[in-house]
């Protein structure tokens, strides 16, 4: 413990000592003055000078990022949309193959239908009926200067035949137009017949406009991602955190069938590599050997799937020859079905060897023995085998997701990198700020306890500068 | 699921490190000491329950022994049943009811002997034990731990049980201990502080079969 008393001038007169101790701190603390704002000042200016360095250095660093970022998200977005229009394309050549590819025929077949339509309609034309003659025979008749009977029997004659004719006329009339009325009627199915081809014409037309349209906005997303439009940097962004979310969502779903499929497995595992092996103090063998049968039907599905070209996580099967591709397809598919297999096999074998054991501990217990089994206790053997059967084609499916999420990950972590970057820059600069501030705070905390010699000092300079005053004046008088 | 992920991240070091995997470290290996001196024969019952106890509760790659305490336990004769299960759990559960078979037998034909010779039979259970290999080993004394021995039997010297746990079952109480429970307490501490010194890593008492069964095996 420090003896505070070897302080003290005066060991008899403490309040004399401290205050002549207090006197000499302050008068070396005044003297230190100048020098100690020196080191305040030059320290924190150092704080300052090095926090605006690294600031901009962060930014720097975070806007090279940025732009790194952008080039790569802008970029698979292009290759992205690139892929979506050659898809567009590829339908619109497919429409216009498989169907404007009979347009020629169409149309004759329209041409014609049209041709036997006019046909049609050309015999179906009026025919006017034919003049009576009976008016020529009238005129002559009227023609007569004299009368008498001749006359009248002329007349009643006429009117005899005008009766016949009319009605051998109105006779015809009727039938032509009872045929004009049944080339009408023949008319019917020409007209459906063209009224159908052409809603089909409308309606390829249609969905090629539609096609059009999309390949439209797929173009404006193309070119936007072309120019480096911010817009559609923004959207890429946020489309690779929405398909992160998912696929990370999907994952995780898988995880969980991965994990059942695990629990299924280790345990027959054990009757393979044997029960007792361990890798490390709690890893056993067996298990290890279920997870690494989960993990070879995860990559056969991954196999599975590049072939396809569903996923492009390896370019070099993208590229394959397509007879090269289809024999690694069926190489992955056979594998993936034995592996389903030999799941399937040691799902059954886990039902028989707890089964075994149930057994084997009631006979340790002295227990009695189980009731007869039904067939409804070999359901759950038999969902476990469809279990095991099934699992690994679903788990196949994950390469999508791991795909979507190794794309849209690397987009996630650059903007989050960014971001923490400039948020480091942004606090590195807000302490230089800060320190800048403070050196001078510093200053006037050391004045405190000098004050009074510093109060001093002003007057001595005060009295000086008004001694100097009076003396230039007196000068100035005289 | 924790092991799983745990699992699934040092998937790869661990098939690195698969060749050196060690079986043996990682296995038990019992051997159980069956008292049938005197009044002690009409517990082969309880015996017998510990024994299918233990053989309901060993993996695959462990290995049990039964062994009777004679007038001279230092013998292999002694020993009743003793195997090491096979890795895969189907034979091993095979050979859990060939033991069990075994037991039931000598259960039956159990004959009471003169002497207690406990010493011998820790020597012969260590004996055994050792060359298993295994990474727990237990001994497991069915007895009342009141040793007797025959003339000429030597047993005064210090023996080796080093890293073996012993388990001392069903120490029931003779009649001297109930007059002076002194004699019971002196005889159990005399054997503790035996073991200790002879390298044993435990020593456990084990009294209340019915509910604390679990102190028989160490679990891993």
């Amino acid at each position: 413990m420090i003896d505070w008393h070897s302080w003290l001038f005066w060991p008899d007169s403490v309040a004399l000592s401290v205050l002549a101790l207090g006197m000499l701190v302050m008068l070396f603390l005044y003297a230190a003055r100048q020098p100690v704002h020196g080191v305040i000042h030059s320290v924190c200016h150092l704080v300052t000078q090095s926090t605006r360095f690294l600031s901009r250095w962060l930014s720097l660093v975070a806007e090279n990022m940025r732009v790194r970022n952008q080039t790569v998200l802008l970029a698979h977005g292009q290759e992205s949309a690139a892929t979506l229009i050659e898809r567009e394309f590829e339908r619109v050549g497919n429409i216009v193959r498989g169907d404007m590819q009979e347009y020629p025929a169409l149309q004759r077949k329209l041409m014609e239908e049209v041709t036997r339509i006019e046909e049609d309609y050309r015999k179906s034309g009026e025919v006017p009926p034919p003049p009576p003659e009976w008016v020529t025979a009238l005129e002559s008749v009227s023609q007569l200067k004299s009368g008498g009977d001749v006359p009248r029997k002329l007349l009643e004659d006429i009117s005899k035949s005008i009766q016949k004719i009319h009605d051998k006329t109105v006779a015809e009339y009727r039938r032509a137009y009872e045929d004009r009325h049944k080339i009408l009627k023949g008319m019917q199915p020409a007209w459906r017949s063209v009224d159908k081809l052409m809603g089909d014409l409308d309606k390829k037309m249609v969905t090629l406009h539609g096609n059009a349209k999309q390949i439209d906005g797929h173009m404006a997303k193309y070119e936007g991602m072309r120019a480096k439009d911010n817009k559609a940097e923004h959207a890429l962004t946020a489309s690779a955190f929405v398909q992160l979310a998912i696929s990370g969502l999907v994952m995780m779903i898988a995880m969980g069938g991965a994990f059942i499929n695990y629990k299924l497995i280790a345990l027959p595992m054990s009757e393979m590599v044997g029960a007792s092996d361990y890798i490390t103090n709690s890893l056993k063998t067996s298990d290890v050997a279920a997870l690494v049968i989960i993990l070879m039907e995860a990559s056969m599905g991954l196999f599975l799937l590049e072939s396809l070209r569903i996923t492009q996580l390896f370019p070099r099967i993208a590229s394959m020859d397509d007879r090269m591709r289809h024999r690694l397809m069926w190489a992955a598919l056979i594998f993936l079905v034995i592996l389903a297999a030999i799941e399937s096999s040691l799902a059954l074998m886990r039902d028989m060897l707890i089964s075994d054991k149930a057994a084997l501990m009631r006979d340790l217990a002295s227990a009695t023995p189980a009731a007869e089994e039904g067939w409804f206790t070999r359901i759950p053997m038999a969902g476990q085998m469809i279990m095991g059967f099934v699992l690994p084609f679903a788990l196949a499916f994950v390469a999508i997701p791991l795909e979507s999420t190794v794309h849209s990950l690397r987009t996630v972590i650059g903007v989050v990198l960014v971001q923490t970057i400039r948020g480091a820059a942004f606090v590195i600069r807000f302490i230089g700020v800060l320190f800048k501030r403070f050196a001078k705070v510093l200053e006037l905390i050391y004045d405190i306890p000098i004050v009074i010699p510093i109060m001093i000092e002003r007057w001595v300079l005060a009295l000086r500068s008004s001694a100097g005053k009076s003396q230039v004046k007196n000068g100035s008088a005289s | 699921m924790k092991k799983f992920l745990l699992m699934v991240t040092i998937l790869s070091g661990a098939l690195g490190m698969s060749a050196c995997g060690d079986s043996r470290s990682h296995s038990q290996a019992v051997y159980m000491l069956v008292d049938t001196s005197g009044t002690y024969a009409q517990e082969m019952g309880k015996a017998a329950k510990i024994i299918n106890y233990l053989l309901a509760t060993l993996n695959p790659g462990d290995s049990l022994a039964v062994a009777k305490v004679e007038t001279r336990s230092f013998t292999e004769k002694d020993i009743v049943a003793k195997v090491t299960f096979d890795k895969r759990p189907s034979q091993a559960t095979l050979q859990k009811r060939a033991f069990k078979a075994k037991i039931e037998a000598f259960a039956k034909e159990a004959k009471g002997s003169a002497y207690t010779d406990i010493t011998g039979g820790l020597i012969q259970g260590a004996e055994y034990l050792n060359e298993t290999n295994a990474g727990i080993k237990t001994i497991v004394i069915f007895s009342d731990m009141q040793e007797e021995l025959g003339q000429g039997t030597v047993r005064d010297f210090p023996i080796k049980l080093d890293g073996i746990r012993i388990v001392a079952l069903n120490v029931t109480k003779l009649r001297t201990d109930n007059a002076d429970p002194r004699i019971y307490l002196d005889r159990l501490a005399r054997w503790e502080e035996r073991v200790r010194k002879a390298g044993a890593s435990e020593w456990v008492v084990v009294n209340d079969l019915e509910n604390n069964m679990e102190s028989i095996l160490k679990t891993r």
